[in-house]
């Protein structure tokens, strides 16, 4: 793990969990693999709250555990899970897909999940009728029904998964070997699971209940306890769900290259594409290179029926989108019309490439960006090369060099002509090499998400007071319009923020809202970097 | 780079491309600016419908996650954790700390004997009070009188004990620096 990721992980830890947790976290991922003992040893903090904390990161995923060194019979070892813990940047984007794919229930759903780390199905049910019925005007309440179906829909694509059961340990009542404890190593992936997708039988029928704000107190002890009683009856207990990251990378994936293809050509291509992608995308595997080979006839029938065009334009797109040097469709073959697929990680390898292109191209100009291209396209020019390809002056040329070589966007290949590198007798050659490039914007990335976190940190801290005096006048406000006062009650509090006092707030407000949406547009290009890197990695 | 002369670089200047006798830009000698100013403005950020749902979506995850039981506060520092250890730390001073095994955290003393201390105290100053109260009068005159006394005699036995021209308080080995500070024997004492 790199320094900036620990970084961020620590600042991600600790606005959602708090401190301890952040501790704790930051602690085990810079250790790498420790017991429980050790842990609560080096982290100097009770006992007791150390547990609570891997309570916490485990229930969400981001810490696992596995027999230590010493084998089954020795101490468990806890390990960060790192993926995780980034993966909290994209939270808004998950739900925000769930809420575009299924609607507002999916949204509700997945939010939910995301909240809780694992839920039941029952449980996520009855929570989200009640929110949906909270919302809902008087009279009308959500019946369980409709959520049940829209969580079937969410397994049945594979955004929700069931967690990977967890392992006994030791308990051999009846003598036979269980199965030992994964060894840290070899974590078991929740696909390895036949069941991962198979849904629970529950009986499970009723209507979302509306909360009175009068009853809230009793009512939320009595349905806490009803909720402890129910979960035995409703026949799911054991079976956790958690949201499958995976799929939603994979749907993010598939979005860019549409949008990439409808950018580039036309919309007609990025519907073509759309199809593809679609016929492909319980067939192909995860880590596939290029989907499954599909006949242009295929493509011709699968098309949606809103949308149609005819056969031998069809094949005219096709034979476009081969073409084009963006490489996003390829031709395999002949029959049924020609077989084309979608490759996927030469796609990817293209966004990202025009990722690092629109970089360079806003931070150092236009003509460093033609420098950069060009030396992407011919892997390794001299320095008088590179003015003459790209038409720039010596002097400029010279210096935009310096300044990419200086960010190490560039780097300078020397190649010897006899074997003691002599510098009069060696060629020096600018190239750029897209991963290692590619990896140095990722961190750069994750450095700027995590200044993003610490000024808005600093914002909120430093006009602490005037948040919590605002915070306040809300709450008598609330309290005196529910309780029913006169108008002139109300404006008397409204004055007790003075006219400057607001300014501040909304300046405020509006500084927050820049960064946290600045944090949601640097996680797009996160994904975008990460997903390149990962398809250049072996697949596990 | 060792030998002939400083400034001598292992390759040839002109293949990299600066030319000979050309004027280049001078050398740094400080770290960059923190916040160096921007050659070109950066691009504005995306608005939009889609834009503004996941920030509003973002801040209502954040306050959401803060009221659930995942966020962690850290206890409150209990009082008097060390129970009899407190009172013979206070009698015996600093080395009985010592003879704890090194494992235990430290944690911030609140010594448990302070209630006690502190009623006693107050009962002192009451029968002083009562006392005072009656011989105030007397008490006036003769106070100033002996804190002059009291001065001068502390002054004269400080200065005059051995006639050397130092105060005794430089002859001090350092016993009684920081005995009044046994609150906090977190921090070593040199």
């Amino acid at each position: 793990m790199t320094a900036q990721e620990v970084r961020l992980c620590g600042l991600l830890l600790q606005e959602h969990f708090g401190d301890v947790v952040e501790k704790v976290g930051t602690h085990l991922i810079c250790s790498g693999v420790l017991t429980l003992r050790a842990l609560a040893h080096e982290t100097k903090l009770p006992l007791d709250l150390v547990k609570k904390s891997l309570c916490v990161l485990m229930q969400h995923g981001m810490c696992a555990f596995g027999a230590g060194r010493r084998g089954p019979a020795g101490p468990v070892e806890y390990h960060i899970i790192c993926e995780h813990i980034l993966h909290m940047l994209r939270y808004p984007r998950y739900i925000y897909t769930a809420k575009s794919l299924y609607g507002d229930t999916g949204e509700l759903i997945v939010e939910e999940i995301l909240q809780s780390g694992q839920m039941t199905m029952s449980s996520t049910v009855k929570t989200v009728a009640d929110r949906l019925t909270h919302n809902m005007p008087e009279g009308q309440s959500m019946d369980y029904s409709e959520v049940v179906s829209a969580f079937s829909r969410l397994v049945e694509t594979h955004f929700l998964q069931r967690c990977p059961p967890m392992a006994s340990a030791g308990s051999s009542s009846s003598g036979a070997v269980n199965t030992p404890l994964p060894a840290v190593t070899q974590p078991t992936k929740p696909e390895d699971h036949p069941e991962c997708y198979r849904l629970p039988y529950i009986n499970l029928t009723g209507q979302g209940k509306r909360r009175r704000s009068s009853e809230d107190g009793e009512a939320e002890q009595r349905a806490a306890k009803k909720a402890k009683t129910d979960n035995s009856e409703r026949g799911d207990e054991g079976i956790y769900w958690q949201v499958n990251f995976q799929r939603f990378h994979l749907h993010f994936r598939d979005q860019a290259i549409i949008s990439a293809v409808s950018c580039k050509l036309d919309q007609a291509s990025s519907e073509i594409v759309r199809t593809m992608l679609r016929m492909s995308e319980v067939t192909t595997p995860a880590h596939a290179a290029f989907t499954q080979a599909l006949s242009a006839n295929e493509i011709f029938r699968a098309f949606p029926s809103s949308y149609n065009i005819a056969r031998p334009i069809l094949d005219q797109y096709l034979t476009l989108l081969v073409d084009d040097p963006m490489e996003f469709v390829g031709r395999t073959g002949d029959s049924g019309g020609g077989m084309y697929v979608v490759n996927l990680h030469r796609a990817l390898a293209n966004l990202a490439r025009a990722t690092l292109e629109s970089v360079v191209q806003e931070r150092f100009g236009s003509r460093s960006a033609r420098i950069f291209r060009l030396l992407l396209r011919k892997r390794h020019l001299e320095q008088k090369q590179v003015e003459d390809f790209a038409m720039v002056p010596a002097k400029e040329a010279k210096y935009m060099l310096y300044t990419l070589l200086s960010e190490n966007l560039v780097q300078l290949q020397e190649i010897p002509k006899t074997p003691d590198y002599a510098p009069s007798r060696t060629f020096y050659l600018y190239t750029v090499n897209q991963l290692p490039t590619a990896r140095l914007l990722l961190q750069h990335c994750y450095k700027t998400v995590g200044n993003l976190i610490e000024r808005r940190l600093y914002e909120t801290k430093e006009n602490k007071r005037l948040l919590e005096k605002s915070q306040r006048i809300e709450a008598i406000l609330a309290s005196l319009q529910a309780t029913g006062a006169e108008a002139a009650q109300l404006t008397e509090v409204e004055e007790m923020i003075t006219a400057p006092e607001r300014q501040q707030l909304e300046t405020l407000r509006h500084h927050i809202n820049k960064l946290d949406s600045s944090e949601n547009q640097v996680d797009e290009t996160i994904f975008l970097l990460e997903s390149y890197i990962n398809s250049t990695q072996a697949p596990p | 780079m060792a030998g002939r002369g400083r400034g001598q670089l292992t390759f040839s200047v002109e293949i990299v491309g600066i030319g000979k006798g050309e004027n280049l830009p001078p050398s740094s000698v400080q770290p960059t600016p923190l916040f160096p100013p921007l050659a070109q403005k950066p691009v504005p950020l995306q608005t939009g419908e889609e834009a503004e749902y996941m920030l509003a979506l973002k801040q209502e995850f954040r306050g959401a996650m803060k009221t659930l039981p995942f966020y962690i506060r850290p206890a409150a520092p209990k009082k008097g954790q060390f129970g009899v250890k407190d009172e013979l730390c206070h009698k015996h001073g600093f080395a009985y700390m010592v003879a704890e095994s090194p494992a235990v955290p430290k944690q911030p003393k609140q010594p448990r004997v302070d209630k006690e201390e502190i009623i006693r105290k107050l009962e002192t100053l009451e029968q002083k009070e009562e006392d005072g109260s009656s011989d105030e009068e007397e008490g006036e005159k003769k106070k100033p009188e002996e804190e002059e006394a009291e001065g001068e005699e502390g002054y004269d036995e400080e200065e005059f004990e051995d006639e050397t021209d130092y105060i005794m308080s430089y002859f001090d080995n350092g016993d009684e620096f920081g005995g009044d500070s046994d609150d906090n024997i977190d921090e070593a004492i040199y």
